[in-house]
C-alpha cells in the first residue's frame, strides 16, 4: 500500500472537493460556501457566458433521499418566482452521480455583515420590511422558510434583498400556512441546517406530511438554527407561519442590537435591546413570543407594524402613555406643528402691538 | 482493521511515547480484543465518530495495562495479527508531528483511507483494462513534488496519447477515485448517517 506524503494527501483532498462538471454546461471557479449535504461553488455557464451558482451534494446518494432533498428545493426555488428569492435555472446529476441545482450568482453580502454598514435605524427596519415581502409571498403559495436567518439574507450589490437557501422549507396542503392549519399540519420533513454551527435536532416521533407535489424527505428531524427557530419548530411541534414570524422577529432584535463595526454577532440577544424604541422592542417582542397565539399571526401583520412605526403612527403591539403619544405625533407632525405655532405666535404678537 | 490499525499504533506511538515493542503490544491487543469480544456493541453513532470512539478505548486500554502490569504486554494469548510495524514506524518517521495528537490521529486516518482506496483504485484500473488511466494518475495527481508535475502535453507525449485523451482519462480517474474513497469509507463507518457526515467532513469544500 503506497504511502502518501502531506503535499499529495492535500492536492487529493483538493482534488476531490472540485465539482466534476464534465459533460455539463458548467466550469467550476472557486468554492463560495458549505451547507449541511453541499457545497455551493461559483461556476460559469459556457453556453450563455454567465456567472451562476451551483449547489452540489457531497456524496453520491445510493438511497436517493438526499438527491430527493435537493430536488426538492430546486422545486420549492422553482415556484417561488418573486424579486426577492434567488431563481433557480437548472438541476440535474453530475458525471459522478451528484446531484445539483443551478441558481443565479447573486454578488452582494450577507445580512449580518451588511447591517454592520446601516447605522440608521429607520433604515435597518425599511430592510427588514423588504426581507418580510418575499416571505410573506412565500406563505400565500403555501411554503414555510423555516430556517430564516441572517446568514441566509443576501443585500445585492444594487441593494435588491434575497432570501437565500430554502433547504429546510415545508410546503402546506392547500397552498395555506396560516394558523388554521396547524391544527392539521404536521412537522414532518426538512433538510439539514446549513451553516456552520447549526444544530439538528433528532426526533424519534413525527406523523406524516401533507407535503403536495413535492417528494417528501426523511421523517423525524427537526431543523432549524437556535436562536432564530421557534420553540414550537424546536420541539417538533406542528408549524405554521408563525414560526416564520418568530425568525423575522429574532432578526429584528438582531438589526436592533448588532453593532455597526467589529464582528456582528450571529445570535440574537435573548431579549430586545433595551437601547431601541419601546415600540420596536413591542413588535420584537411579540413576534418572538413563546406561543405562537402570541405572536403576529402573518409575516403580513408584522410587517403592517413596522411600516406604522417608520410612519409614525401607532403600532398595535404596544400601548402607548399620553407623553409618548405626544411625542410621536409631534415627531411626525413637526413641520406643521413648528408652521403653525409660529403663525399663532406672530398673530400674538400682533394682537399685544395693535392693542398699545 | 485495515483502516484502522496504521493510525491506531501510529497514535499509540506518539501519544504516549512507549516503545515500539509496546505499542506493537497494544496495537496486537486492541485489534485482537476488537476481533474476538462485542466492542462495537458499545459504540453509538449518535455520539460521535468510530473512530473517535476507537481512540478512546484505545486510551483506555493503555491506562488499564499501565495500572495492572506497570507495563504494556499483550495478553490475549491469541496468535499475533499480521500487522507489518516496521513499514508504520517507517512512515511514522516522514511526518514531523506539528498538530494537536487529536488532529494528528485524524490525518493518519486520512492518510490511510485514501492510501487504501487507491489500491482499491488500482485493482479496478488493473481489472477493467484501463491501467494507462491508473498510469497517467500516478504520474500527475501523485507526483511528489507540484515542481514534478508534468504538463497534459508531457504526458500526452510520453504515453502517446492526444491531450483531449489525457484529459478525458484524468477525469475519469479522479471521478473513480471519489467514488473508491466513499466506497472505502463506507466500509469503515458504522451507519449510513456517519458515513455522510464523514464524507461531508471529508469531501465538502473547505473542510481542511
Amino acid at each position: 500500500m503506497r504511502w502518501l506524503s502531506d503535499q499529495i494527501l492535500d492536492r487529493l483532498q483538493a482534488t476531490l472537493q472540485l465539482p466534476d462538471l464534465s459533460g455539463t454546461r458548467y466550469r467550476a471557479i472557486r468554492h463560495l460556501a458549505r451547507g449541511g449535504m453541499g457545497s455551493v461553488w461559483l461556476a460559469e455557464d459556457t453556453v450563455l457566458d454567465r456567472r451562476v451558482a451551483l449547489k452540489i451534494l457531497d456524496t453520491t446518494d445510493p438511497s436517493g433521499e438526499l438527491a430527493a432533498r435537493l430536488l426538492r428545493e430546486a422545486r420549492i426555488l422553482a415556484r417561488l418566482e418573486h424579486p426577492g428569492i434567488v431563481p433557480v435555472h437548472d438541476a440535474g446529476t453530475l458525471a459522478d452521480g451528484r446531484v445539483f441545482y443551478c441558481m443565479k450568482y447573486v454578488q452582494g453580502q450577507r445580512l449580518d455583515h451588511a447591517v454592520r454598514n446601516i447605522r440608521a435605524l429607520p433604515e435597518r427596519m425599511r430592510l427588514l420590511e423588504r426581507i418580510a415581502e418575499p416571505l410573506a409571498f412565500a406563505h400565500s403559495k403555501g411554503i414555510l422558510d423555516r430556517d430564516l436567518k441572517p446568514q441566509n439574507i443576501m443585500i445585492g450589490s444594487f441593494g435588491e434583498v434575497l432570501v437565500m437557501d430554502w433547504g429546510a422549507a415545508k410546503v402546506k396542503a392547500g397552498g395555506q400556512t396560516g394558523p388554521a392549519v396547524a391544527a392539521r399540519a404536521t412537522m414532518d420533513e426538512g433538510v439539514e441546517s446549513k451553516a456552520e454551527g447549526d444544530r439538528t435536532l433528532d426526533r424519534s416521533s413525527a406523523s406524516s406530511a401533507l407535503s403536495i407535489n413535492l417528494p417528501k424527505t426523511e421523517h423525524g428531524r427537526i431543523f432549524g438554527t437556535p436562536g432564530y427557530m421557534s420553540p414550537e419548530q424546536t420541539r417538533g411541534d406542528p408549524v405554521d407561519e408563525r414560526t416564520d414570524v418568530f425568525s423575522l422577529g429574532a432578526i429584528l432584535n438582531f438589526m436592533l442590537s448588532a453593532p455597526t463595526s467589529g464582528q456582528a454577532d450571529s445570535l440574537p440577544q435573548p431579549e430586545p435591546s433595551r437601547r431601541a424604541p419601546r415600540p420596536l422592542q413591542a413588535i420584537c417582542a411579540r413576534a418572538t413570543a413563546s406561543a405562537p397565539a402570541s405572536r403576529y399571526p402573518s409575516i403580513t401583520d408584522l410587517s403592517a407594524d413596522l411600516a406604522r412605526y417608520l410612519e409614525g403612527r401607532p403600532v398595535t403591539a404596544y400601548r402607548e402613555n399620553f407623553f409618548e403619544r405626544a411625542g410621536r405625533v409631534f415627531a411626525r407632525h413637526r413641520i406643521a406643528i413648528v408652521l403653525v405655532t409660529a403663525y399663532l405666535l406672530m398673530r400674538l404678537l400682533l394682537i399685544l402691538f395693535s392693542h398699545r | 482493521m485495515a483502516a484502522y490499525w496504521k493510525p491506531v499504533y501510529k497514535y499509540v506511538r506518539r501519544r504516549w511515547g512507549v516503545t515500539t515493542e509496546d505499542a506493537q503490544d497494544l496495537t496486537q491487543e486492541f485489534f485482537a480484543r476488537l476481533l474476538e469480544k462485542d466492542f462495537l456493541d458499545a459504540y453509538d453513532p449518535e455520539k460521535g465518530r468510530l473512530r473517535t470512539f476507537l481512540r478512546t478505548c484505545v486510551d483506555r486500554l493503555y491506562w488499564n495495562q499501565s495500572r495492572d502490569a506497570q507495563r504494556l504486554k499483550r495478553s490475549s494469548g491469541s496468535a499475533p495479527l499480521p500487522l507489518d510495524f516496521e513499514e508504520a514506524e517507517r512512515e511514522l518517521a516522514k511526518v514531523a508531528a506539528t498538530e494537536s495528537i487529536e488532529d494528528y490521529f485524524e490525518r493518519e486516518w486520512v492518510r490511510n483511507l485514501f492510501s487504501l482506496a487507491l489500491e482499491r483504485l488500482r485493482h479496478q484500473c488493473e481489472a477493467g483494462g484501463k491501467p494507462i488511466h491508473f498510469a497517467l494518475f500516478e504520474r500527475y495527481d501523485l507526483a511528489e513534488e507540484d515542481a514534478a508535475k508534468p504538463s497534459y502535453a508531457q504526458l500526452a507525449v510520453e504515453f502517446g496519447l492526444a491531450v483531449t485523451d489525457v484529459t478525458n482519462y484524468l477525469a475519469f480517474v479522479r471521478r473513480e477515485f471519489r467514488r473508491s474513497v466513499l466506497d472505502q469509507l463506507r466500509e469503515m463507518t458504522a451507519n449510513e448517517e456517519e458515513f455522510r457526515r464523514e464524507a461531508h467532513a471529508l469531501l465538502g469544500a473547505d473542510s481542511r
